[in-house]
C-alpha cells in the first residue's frame, strides 16, 4: 500500500518535472514576449519591466526562481543578499508568480478566482454523465436486443461522434429559443451552469453508457448471477445487489480520463457560454502569450489529472479485489 | 506422383488419391483479409457506413468538378439567408471561381468545372451564412480540409506508434520497460495544453518556417496532432508483439539469419495489422473531434480555408437572442455527426471482423 503511494508520487514528481521544464524554456525560447503591444515601451519603462518579472537574468536562475522554493531576488533570504521578508517563492511553494498581462494580479489570484467556478461547472458535468449514463447503461443491458436497446445505443454512438460545441448549439436552440426557460450565457446563479453542464457531460455520458452496458452483460452471464437467481432473490436485488458491483469496474476505471476529457472539454464550454472560469483564462493566456498564467494552469491540471487518476485506481482497487495494488 | 503411401498400410491407387485431392481443391482456403471481408459485409451496419464513407470521400475529393458555388465568395447581405429546397430553385448562374491558393491539381479539377457547366451553379440549398457564402459549398469543401487532416494526422500517429511499440514489444526487458514508462509519463500529461502552447510557439516562427524550410503551418498542425494520438497506438501495438514474439515462426527467421529490422517490419507488424486498423479507424474520429476543437479556439485551420471546426464556430458564433439561424448550426453538426458516426460504426464493425474473439466489448 505503501509502496504503491509512494510510487506513485515518485512518477508524479518526475512527470512534473518533465512538464515544467519542457514548458518553461519553450515559453521562454519564444521570440517576442507579453509586452511587445502595438506600441514600442521606451527604455527606462521596457527595463523596469524586465526587472519586474527578472527577464534581465540569465535563463537557468529564472528557471530556479520559477522552480523555487527559495527567492533569488532583491526580498529573497539574507544569506543570498536579499532582505529576508520574502524568503520563499515558486512554484514548489504554490506561487506561480504574477501575471503578464493582467500586471495587477498574480496567477494565483486568477486561478483562485476561476477554479471554484469550473470545479462547479466540471462537478456538475460528470454527475449528470454518470447519471444519464449508468442508468440508460443498465436499462439497455437488461432490455438487451428491444427497441429501447437499439434507441439507447444509437444515441450513446451519436453522443461520442458530436463535439461538445454542436451539442452546445444545439441545446441552445431547444433550451433558450424554442422553450425558453434558460439564460443562454453567463455566470450569476445556478441556471447558468444547466445547459454548460449538460453539453460538457454529453459524450461522456454516452460513454459511460457503453462501458456499462458491456460490463453488465458480462457480469449476468456469470454463474454467480444465476446462482442468485436460483436461490430465489427478486430480479431487482439480484442486480442491485449482485451485478452493479461487477458491472461498474469498467466505469470507474474510466472516471480518471472521463475527468481529464471534462477539464479539456471546459476549455471550449466556457468559451461558448462566456463563463468566467480556468478554461477559458487557459485559452485566452496562450492567445495572449501571457506565458506565466498559461503555465501555471497547465501545471494546475496536471496536478489534478494525475492526482484524479491515482485515486480512481486506488478505488479501482478497493472494488476489486482481485486486483493488486502493483504499478504496473 | 500418385503411389499409395509408404508403410500407410492403405493401399491407395492413384485414381483414389486424385480424388482425394480433387475434394480437398473444392474447399478453398480463407486467408483473414477474405474472411474479415466476408463478416464486414455481413454486418449491415458497418457495410452501410463503409459506403456512406466512401461516397463522402469521393465528394470531398471531386469538390472542385462539381457545380457548387465558391465557397468564399462574399455577397454581402444583411443577414443570412434560409436553405432554399432544389426543388424550387435547382440553379443558378452567376459562378465566380474564387478559391484560396489551391494546388496544381485542384486548379485543373477547377478549370474542368469551368468548361463543364461555365457559370452555372447549385441555388442555395442549404441557405447561406452571415456572409452570404453557400453553406452547401462551404460544408464540401470543409469535408477536405477535414479529411485531410484526418487522414494524414492518424498516418502520422500510426507510423511513430507502430515503429515505438514494435520495437518496445521486441526487445523487451529494460529498453521495453524504459520506453513504456516515457509513454506512461505522456499519457499524465494534459495534452491538450502542450499542443495549445505548441501551436501558439509555431505561430510565431510561421514566416520562417514557411520561407526557410517550406513547411506551412498546416504540416505543423498534422504533425502535432499525430504526435499527440500516438500513445494509445504505441501501448497497443507493443502488447500484440510481445506475445507474437516467441512464436516459432520469429524463432525460424532469427535462425535463417534475418536482422532485428527485419523481422520487426517484415515478419511481426503485418501480424498487428489487423488490431492497427481497428484502432486507425478509432483514431480518426478523435482527430477530426480535435481539429474542430482546435479550429474553435482558433488555433487550427484558418480562414479564408473551410473545415467543419470552423463552420461549427461559424454556427454557434451566429446563435444570438435575436433571429435564430438554425441551419448554420444543424447542417455543418449533421455532416460532421453523420460522417463521425459512420467511423465509429466502421471502426466497431471491423473489430468484430478482424478479431471476432473481441466480438461485443468495448
Amino acid at each position: 500500500m505503501l509502496r504503491f503511494v509512494l510510487r506513485r508520487l515518485l512518477w508524479f514528481a518526475i512527470t512534473l518535472f518533465v512538464v515544467v521544464t519542457i514548458s518553461f524554456f519553450l515559453m521562454r525560447s519564444v521570440r517576442g514576449g507579453p509586452f511587445d503591444g502595438e506600441r514600442a515601451l521606451n527604455e527606462a519603462v521596457e527595463r523596469n519591466i524586465q526587472a519586474r518579472y527578472h527577464l534581465d537574468w540569465p535563463l537557468w536562475k529564472q528557471y530556479l526562481q520559477y522552480v523555487g522554493p527559495v527567492n533569488l531576488g532583491d526580498t529573497g533570504p539574507e544569506m543570498l543578499g536579499g532582505d529576508g521578508s520574502d524568503p520563499f517563492t515558486g512554484i514548489l511553494v504554490f506561487d506561480f508568480g504574477p501575471s503578464f498581462k493582467y500586471r495587477d494580479f498574480t496567477v494565483n489570484d486568477i486561478i483562485g478566482q476561476s477554479l471554484p467556478i469550473s470545479v462547479s461547472l466540471g462537478t456538475i458535468a460528470l454527475l449528470w454523465a454518470l447519471v444519464l449514463g449508468l442508468s440508460a447503461g443498465i436499462a439497455s443491458a437488461l432490455w438487451r436486443g428491444s427497441g429501447a436497446d437499439v434507441t439507447l445505443r444509437l444515441a450513446a454512438t451519436t453522443g461520442i461522434a458530436l463535439p461538445n460545441f454542436t451539442v452546445a448549439g444545439f441545446l441552445v436552440i431547444f433550451f433558450v429559443f424554442l422553450i425558453p426557460v434558460l439564460p443562454v450565457a453567463g455566470y450569476g446563479s445556478w441556471k447558468h451552469l444547466i445547459l454548460p453542464g449538460f453539453a460538457l457531460g454529453a459524450p461522456f455520458a454516452a460513454y459511460i453508457a457503453r462501458l456499462t452496458r458491456t460490463g453488465m452483460l458480462e457480469v449476468l452471464s456469470q454463474d454467480y448471477i444465476r446462482t442468485a437467481h436460483a436461490k430465489g432473490l427478486p430480479p431487482r436485488l439480484v442486480i442491485l445487489r449482485h451485478a452493479i458491483k461487477g458491472g461498474l469496474l469498467p466505469v470507474v476505471s474510466y472516471l480518471g480520463p472521463a475527468t481529464a476529457g471534462i477539464l479539456t472539454g471546459s476549455l471550449v464550454i466556457e468559451r461558448i457560454f462566456a463563463i468566467p472560469g480556468t478554461g477559458s483564462h487557459f485559452v485566452n493566456s496562450a492567445l495572449n502569450r501571457d506565458y506565466t498564467l498559461a503555465m501555471g494552469v497547465t501545471i494546475l491540471y496536471t496536478v489534478l489529472v494525475y492526482g484524479l487518476n491515482t485515486l480512481v485506481d486506488f478505488a479501482y482497487t478497493l472494488l476489486d479485489p482481485r486486483i493488486e495494488l502493483e504499478d504496473s | 506422383m500418385a503411389k499409395g503411401l509408404p508403410n500407410s498400410g492403405f493401399d491407395l491407387g492413384g485414381r483414389e488419391l486424385e480424388e482425394l485431392a480433387a475434394e480437398a481443391a473444392r474447399f478453398k482456403g480463407e486467408s483473414l483479409w477474405q474472411d474479415a471481408w466476408r463478416r464486414l459485409r455481413g454486418n449491415r451496419t458497418a457495410w452501410w457506413s463503409f459506403v456512406f464513407l466512401l461516397g463522402f470521400t469521393a465528394l470531398a475529393l471531386f469538390a472542385p468538378i462539381l457545380p457548387l458555388p465558391s465557397p468564399v465568395s462574399l455577397d454581402l447581405q444583411l443577414e443570412p439567408q434560409p436553405p432554399v429546397p432544389p426543388w424550387e430553385t435547382f440553379g443558378r448562374s452567376g459562378f465566380a471561381p474564387e478559391y484560396w491558393e489551391l494546388s496544381s491539381l485542384d486548379q485543373l479539377l477547377v478549370d474542368a468545372r469551368v468548361g463543364l457547366f461555365a457559370d452555372w451553379q447549385t441555388g442555395p440549398w442549404l441557405g447561406t451564412d452571415g456572409k452570404g457564402r453557400d453553406l452547401l459549398s462551404r460544408i464540401v469543401w470543409g469535408s477536405r480540409t477535414s479529411i485531410l487532416v484526418a487522414l494524414a494526422a492518424a498516418l502520422c500517429s500510426l507510423a511513430i506508434g507502430v515503429t515505438y511499440g514494435a520495437v518496445a514489444g521486441f526487445l523487451g526487458g529494460r529498453i521495453d520497460n524504459l520506453m513504456m514508462r516515457i509513454v506512461d509519463i505522456l499519457y499524465s500529461i494534459p495534452f491538450i495544453f502542450l499542443v495549445i502552447f505548441l501551436i501558439t510557439i509555431v505561430n510565431e516562427y510561421r514566416a520562417e518556417l514557411e520561407d526557410g524550410w517550406g513547411i506551412d503551418r498546416e504540416t505543423v498542425f498534422y504533425v502535432v496532432i499525430g504526435a499527440v494520438y500516438w500513445l494509445t497506438m504505441a501501448r497497443v501495438v507493443r502488447g500484440q508483439v510481445l506475445s507474437l514474439r516467441n512464436q516459432e515462426f520469429v524463432e525460424a527467421a532469427r535462425v535463417l539469419g534475418a536482422s532485428t529490422a527485419r523481422i520487426v517490419f517484415v515478419h511481426l507488424v503485418p501480424n498487428v495489422l489487423s488490431i492497427v486498423i481497428v484502432y486507425l479507424t478509432l483514431t480518426i474520429p478523435a482527430v477530426m473531434l480535435f481539429e474542430a476543437f482546435l479550429s474553435f479556439l482558433g488555433l487550427g485551420i484558418e480562414p479564408p480555408k473551410v473545415s467543419w471546426g470552423l463552420l461549427a464556430v461559424d454556427g454557434s458564433e451566429m446563435v444570438n437572442p435575436v433571429k435564430l439561424y438554425w441551419w448554420l448550426v444543424v447542417f455543418p453538426a449533421a455532416a460532421m455527426g453523420a460522417t463521425l458516426l459512420a467511423l465509429n460504426l466502421l471502426g466497431d464493425g471491423l473489430r468484430d471482423a478482424l478479431d471476432p474473439k473481441l466480438r461485443g466489448k468495448d
